[in-house]
């Protein structure tokens, strides 16, 4: 019962959560930022319900899956973490590489882009100039977890077959 | 230097590269 827990739902739900977090990363990174800036081309700008209805929840869904897949990843791993986290056995040094890119870009999430993304979208208050600084972080850290989500899925999704077929594994 | 992370395609094929790179190292510390 124990394993079905861990090993059954528990990478059900790390997966889900996780095709919404990296779901909603690509969104904001191959949709709405090239949207904006075209919305803000328009004469007069029509970004405003983009900025005041969608990014907001869109927002709340992927820091909050970002959360529920980490803690479902190390639910998984259990006992394991340190093997893999440490790379203290070989079997996990590719999980392990993977869950610290999953660790930064979830440091990323907390860390630079939502405080700098409630500054953008007025939820705390801030000057023009903190709001364009804000902008350039949250940007550069949301740019830094799409290049950091390619390895990171290869090391959780596909590099296991590619380890055996070399005899690594 | 432009940042490559301003484009996505330089995003995407930094993320290339990266997963590259970690590949080999990763086959290194495997003993490969």
């Amino acid at each position: 019962m124990t394993d079905f827990i861990v090993y059954g739902l528990g990478r059900w739900v790390h997966i889900m959560a996780g095709v919404m977090w990296i779901g909603l990363l690509y969104y904001f990174n191959f949709v709405q930022v090239d949207a904006m800036k075209a919305a803000g081309a328009d004469n007069p700008p029509t970004g405003a319900g983009i900025t005041k209805h969608v990014a907001p929840r869109a927002l709340f869904f992927f820091r909050w899956a970002a959360v529920v897949t980490v803690l479902m990843g190390a639910m998984i791993l259990g006992d394991k973490i340190d093997d893999a986290l440490f790379f203290k056995e070989k079997a996990y040094i590719p999980i392990g590489i993977g869950a610290w890119l999953g660790l930064i870009m979830f440091f990323n999430v907390w860390v630079l882009i939502w405080p700098n993304q409630k500054k953008i979208l007025g939820i705390v208050s801030a000057t023009d100039e903190e709001k364009t600084k804000a902008r350039r972080v949250a940007f550069l850290a949301s740019r830094t977890n799409v290049m950091l989500s390619m390895p990171m899925l290869f090391f959780m999704v596909a590099s296991k077959g590619v380890f055996r077929a070399a005899g690594l594994l | 230097m432009k940042n490559p992370l301003d484009s996505l395609w330089g995003t995407v094929i930094s993320g290339l590269v990266l997963t590259v790179v970690l590949f080999f190292l990763a086959r290194t510390m495997m003993g490969g």
